[in-house]
Formats: C-alpha cells, structure tokens, sequence
C-alpha cells in the first residue's frame, strides 16, 4: 500500500483512485467496523464457554483443513466414490475453461437457457457468467448484494457483502433503473428503506426461482466420508437454488472438501462467528446427492482444480488453502478498509486475496499480480483474525521474494536492492517512515538516471504527493 | 487456457467431454497426478505437506511470527467441547437464542401441541403438512409430493417437527424424515411453524453433529435455520424475510 514499495503500479494507481472516493470509505468504515465488533463479542462468548476458549477452535479448524490437505488425492477420490454412490455425477475440471465447458454442456443438455444461482466465489473466479452468457444462458445471481452487483453492471468489492460499496440510495437507483430490464420492475413508489428494497428484490427473483429448472452452486465444505455437500447462507436463495431446480450442478474448488462428517464442528462453529459475527448464519444447506421425492433429482459436482495444485506445491503457501472465505481478514484490514475490494483487481480481494491471487494463477507474468502481495503493511492483524490461522504476513513476504526471484536474471536488480531495504524499513516504524520519504526521492532517481531493465518490466508509477503515513496522519487513517 | 472456446457434450453416463482437447477423464488423471507431485515435492517430510498450525502466538506478538511447522496433532476427540450445561438451562438458552434472531418462541405441553399450533396461524391461513405429522392441524393440506413450487407460493403456513435443536446457536435442523416432509414445503410458505421436543435440544453443534450422523449416512439432505431468513447486504441493516419465510415460529414442546 505504502508508496514504500516501487514499481508496482496495479494496485497502488487503484487504490488512489479508490482512496479519493470518500463515499466508498465511508461504507467500508462502516461496514468492516460494525463486523469487527460483532465479531469480537461473540469470540469472547466462545472464550467463556468453551474449553481451550477460541484459539482450540481456531486450532481444531486449522487441523481438519490440513489433515484434508496431507492426504488430497485420497480424499477427492472418496469423495467421488461416496457422491456416486449417492446417486451424483462427479466431473473433474483442470482449469476455468473446463469447468465452463462441463457447466454449459449440461444445461444445454437439458435444453435450458437460464440457470439461477447462489454466491459462489469460485463460479466467479472462473467467470462461468460470461462463459454461460456466450453461450445464449442467462445466469441471475440471486443473493441480494450479487444481484445488487449484477443489475448494476457492477463488480464484487468484498467477498461476505459484495455491494458493500454500495449505499442504499444507488441500491434504489439501480433496482428502479434495471430490474424491469430483465424481469418484474421494482414497484414505482420504492423508497430506499433496506426492508422496502429486499421486498423488491423478493418479488423479482421470485419469479426466477419458481420456474427455474437448472441450479448452480459452489460449496462452502464437501465431506469426502458421507458424499455431502454444504451450503451456508442467510436469504434462503441458497435453498431456493439447491432445492427447487430438476438439476442441480455445483462447482466446488478441490480444497473444499474435509476427510469426515465430524470435521465439519470446528468449522461449523468458526465460521459464521468470524464471518457475518453470528452465532450461527440463518440457513446452512446439506445434502448427499439425490434423494428421491425431495429436491433435484440430477446432481452434478464439478471438482476444480484451476490453480490449487499450484498452490499446494507451494510450502510456505499451501496453508491458504484452508481458507473459508469468511473474510474477517479483510475487516480487520487497514489497506482493504480504506481502498475497497476493486483495488485488488481480483475476486479474491484483501489480505487472502493478497496470497491467492499470485498462489493460484503464480507470479513473474503479470504485474497486476506482482503487486498484490505488497498491498499490506505486514501488520499482522490479519493472522490474528484467521479462523484457520493462516500466516498471511509470512506467505505475503515470501510471495515477495518469488516475485523478486521470478524478475532477477541471474544478478540482483535494482529492484531486488530496493526491497532489501524496504524490508530493512518494515523492522521499525521510525524506519518506516524515514522510508517513504526516501522512496520518493528513490523513485525520482530512478525516472531521472534510469534503471532500464528494470522500468522495461514495469510502468514507473507517479510518486505519490503524499506519502501513506502522511496522508494517514493528516486524515486520521481516512476518517477526516 | 483463460479464453479458449471449446464446445463439450454429454455422453448417456452424463460424464462430460471436452471435444478434442483433454477428455475430462484425463483432468481427473492430471489434477490427481499434480496433487501427488505437489505433496511429495520439497524437503519437507513426504505426506506431511501443509503447514500444520502451531502453537498459539504470545499475546502482543504480532503474527509474522511463523507458527512452527509439526504442530501438536489433533483428533476430533480432542477438540474443545462447550461446557456442560443441566437440561433446564438448555431449554432456556435455546429459547433465548431462538428469541436472539427474532423468531418468536413458545412453550406447550405436549397434550395441546394442537391448541398451540393454531394459536400461531392467522385466521383462515392455508396450512400444509407432511403426512406423517403426529399434530393434528384441523384443515391443512397433507402434502403428497405433487404440489409443485407455483403451487406452494400459493400456501401461507407450513407445520413441521424437526430432528433436533441447538441450544448454543439457537438453530433447528431437519432431517427431512418423519414429520418435516421434503424440503420445499419448509422453503416457499412465508410462515414456518416448527415444532421441537424438550428432548431434542442439545447444548452445542458437535452434539448435533452426534445426532445428525446416521441421517447423513442414511444419504438425508438436512437444513439448519437459525432465524428467519435474513439479509445484512444494504449497509449492513438486518432485514428479516428475504427469499426463505418470513416467520419463524418455534414451539417448545416439554
Ligand atoms: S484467509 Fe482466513 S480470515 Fe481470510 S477469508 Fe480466508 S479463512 Fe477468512
């Protein structure tokens, strides 16, 4: 974030942007504080009733992702073995353009031309809404802040509440604008009160859900023992999704799944607390392929590996794969609070998204990779947050060192130096300050004398005004 | 990869091809081949790949503190139970956490579930149930599995048990068996009446997941609520009833 780091321009020219739009930062204030809060009241809870308090939890947690982990292949080929046996299809898919081929190919087949879907972060990542739409399939997203996003021709800012950047004014705006576009219109007297705007979300997607014959899905856990899969929401459009349609396809990223039914407690219990700051979120959707008499009678699962193994071979890195996308490390955040999610250019936006980014698709080919894992100030609150303890700092550093190995030819690059010392400065925060004022003179130098093996890579970025601290300072961390 | 048009087909087994290219066999063969080599690669210990948590940071030392790798291994018999709690308590706690997300509670003695069943629907509400229901619910539909979802958005209420309840959480879970009937009923209605056992509730989710393992082995979908379906999307204000019903109540029955 800090203008500490040179010649990383994605990140640091978008959060600018970003950092100038003060109704944005204003939301997310709002809205990471309000998290933050409840969140922390119901840890305290945990630490009063439960023996080993949270951190057992978070240890618990960490432990049925990692014993999934050590044994992978093993536990993927039960899990196919349990979902067939339990009446479901099970398609393997390497990369994006796989899955997106499996998922169309099925709804063609059932002579579809729309599917209905709930949150899912991995059909996102691998953009199946184009790919589907390239296809002559409409996909309507219908959790309300997805749909928020999808009528506004918008993107996703974070991962738990997507139109976080949204306030309930441009909510109104853009329900009136687009929902008649692509089904019933919002009535004409909406007013812009939160209860009014999800009754017209109700009414338009009810429509959708009622007549729907092709569901698609991601999943929050796949149970390799039991063959099940698991869903956990609040609107109840996940029900909708999972229930009502003939078909049913569910594209889960292969470090979802856990090795036994009993692994699901620790996670269970850790992941509404850290993420929406509930004890339990309204609705969590179960099932084990098909039943008959009750809910899709197809069921389809499309196992995804679209840059995990990379990931995994990783062993400093391999520990995000335990992520569950509860988001608590971007509301504890400083950078993320004040530049939102589209700074990170990515579905994965935040501290994770930080590590993910350049973990899943790896570094040295693209800049606006290259520049994720420096938009941290490496202050660790992140880790302390994780509900699976993952080392986001330590894989931020070492994904640095990757990015500096991948650029080096052999001799360490003035940007190699620049590093070193900017790792120097990180060991003090009197150091660190000293430091950005010399990254700007630094960046000066290096337009002025030149570094060419170096500015051929990458596009020098302006020198901030302004440096982070300063700018902190002046405006009190963005709240002036 | 990122872009490249191909068209799949599905074969009579429903397996999916990609045309020419990789077969989706051969992503099955690849993607199992490159979790091996990722596993075995390195100087770590062969199989022991993930960093395994480590112990717990000092309080004040800030994360970049590595957790040591090899850290204490631990089995599910291991992992933190809530503590223990008498059977009156529960009852209250899982009244109170029911309560919490604003579902409205009540007690009945099991005698006049029927009384109190009615008590909670409106005046002249179409009511469904499943057919085994052991309540009697003067009036309503006895749900034979042909009503399609057009036909439930026309329903007010529906009345059903549940398998069991948690107290910590103040969540109800279905097993879909006797009693609660398929899962949509539960879902289109906007008014959930939900009868629960005295018996049924248990203190915290490892206790349910107890509970719940032998309808996960017997291949049952089940659903967790914990409320009304609700919504925090716009700025953060809890709105209850978006997509699931929009009432939820609860009776204790003791
Ligand atoms: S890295 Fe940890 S805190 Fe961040 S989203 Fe994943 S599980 Fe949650």
């Amino acid at each position: 974030m800090s203008a500490t780091f040179v010649g990383m321009p994605p990140f640091p020219a978008a959060a600018r942007e970003k950092l100038a739009d003060a109704q944005l930062r204003r939301n997310l204030a709002h809205a990471t504080s309000t998290i933050r809060a409840r969140r922390a009241a119901l840890v305290a809870e945990v630490e009063a009733s439960v023996d080993g308090g949270w951190e057992a939890l978070r240890v618990a947690g960490a432990e049925a992702k990692d014993t999934a982990l050590r044994s992978l292949d093993r536990q993927l080929l039960r899990l196919e073995e349990t979902l067939t046996a339990n009446g479901a299809t099970v398609h393997w898919a390497r990369d994006a353009a796989q899955a997106n081929a499996i998922v169309a190919a099925l709804v063609r087949a059932h002579g579809a031309d729309e599917v209905i879907k709930v949150k899912s972060m991995v059909t996102q990542e691998i953009g199946l809404n184009e790919a589907l739409a390239a296809e002559g399939i409409a996909a309507w997203e219908t959790d309300l802040a997805e749909l928020i996003v999808q009528l506004g021709d918008d993107l996703p800012s974070h991962i738990l509440v997507p139109a976080i950047h949204r306030n309930r004014a441009e909510i109104r705006e853009i329900f009136l604008r687009a929902m008649g576009e692509v089904g019933r219109g919002a009535p004409a007297d909406l007013t812009d009160a939160p209860a009014v705007l999800a009754a017209a979300a109700r009414e338009h997607l009810r429509e959708k859900f009622l007549r729907a014959r092709v569901g698609v899905s991601g999943a929050n856990f796949a149970v390799a023992e039991t063959g099940t899969l698991v869903v956990v929401e609040s609107e109840g459009n996940g029900r909708m999704c999972l229930t009502l349609p003939e078909v049913l396809i569910s594209v889960v990223g292969i470090e979802k799944v856990v090795a036994t039914w009993d692994d699901l407690d620790p996670l269970l219990r850790l992941l509404p607390r850290s993420s929406t700051g509930e004890r339990m979120n309204p609705y969590t959707s179960m099932w084990s392929g098909v039943t008959p008499g009750d809910g899709p009678r197809e069921v389809h699962v499309v196992l995804l590996d679209n840059g995990r193994t990379r990931a995994l071979a990783d062993e400093v890195g391999r520990q995000a794969l335990r992520c569950i996308r509860c988001s608590a490390c971007l509301n504890v955040c400083p950078v993320y609070e004040r530049t939102g999610g589209h700074a990170y250019g990515s579905v994965y936006p935040g501290p994770i998204g930080a590590i993910l980014n350049p973990l899943l698709r790896g570094v040295g080919h693209s800049d606006q990779i290259d520049a994720l894992p420096y938009a941290s100030t490496l202050c660790g609150a992140c880790f302390e947050a994780c509900p699976v303890r993952i080392d986001i700092p330590r894989i931020l550093v070492d994904q640095r060192a990757k990015i500096v190995d991948a650029h080096r030819g052999g001799l360490p690059t003035p940007e190699a130096v620049a590093m070193r010392t900017a790792a120097t400065g990180l060991g003090s925060a009197r150091r660190l300050a000293g430091g950005e004022r010399f990254t700007r003179l630094g960046l000066w130098f290096a337009r002025r004398v030149g570094a060419p093996a170096w500015t051929s890579a990458r596009d020098l970025p302006p020198a901030p005004a302004e440096s982070f601290r300063r700018w902190w300072k002046r405006t009190d961390g963005g709240r002036r | 990869m990122f872009g490249r048009r191909r068209t799949a087909q599905t074969d009579e087994h429903g397996q999916t091809e990609a045309d020419g290219l990789e077969p989706a066999v051969n992503a099955r063969e690849q993607i199992l081949a490159d979790i091996r080599t990722a596993l075995s690669g390195g100087s770590g210990p062969a199989g022991s790949a993930p960093a395994v948590s480590g112990p717990a940071p000092a309080p004040g030392t800030a994360a970049p503190s590595s957790p040591a790798s090899g850290g204490p291994a631990f089995s599910s018999a291991s992992r933190p139970v809530a503590r223990r709690h008498t059977v009156d308590d529960l009852i209250a706690l899982f009244a109170e956490r029911v309560a919490d997300y604003r579902a409205t509670v009540t007690h009945s003695p099991t005698a006049s579930l029927s009384d109190a069943v009615a008590a909670a629907l409106p005046a002249g509400a179409s009511v469904i149930v499943a057919a085994d229901l052991t309540v009697a619910v003067p009036g309503a539909l006895v749900d034979d599995g042909t009503s399609g979802a057009a036909d439930l958005d026309r329903i007010d209420a529906v009345v059903t048990g549940a398998r069991v309840a948690i107290a910590e959480t103040g969540t109800l879970v279905l097993d879909h068996g006797p009693g609660q009937g398929r899962r949509a009923i539960t879902l289109v209605p906007d008014r959930h009446i939900c009868i629960v056992r005295a018996d049924q509730i248990v203190a915290d989710v490892p206790d349910a997941l107890a509970q719940l393992a032998p309808s996960v082995r017997a291949g049952r979908p089940l659903t967790w609520i914990s409320g009304p379906s609700a919504t925090s999307d716009i700025e953060l204000s809890r709105v209850e009833g978006v997509h699931g019903p929009r009432t939820l109540i609860v009776i204790i029955a003791t």
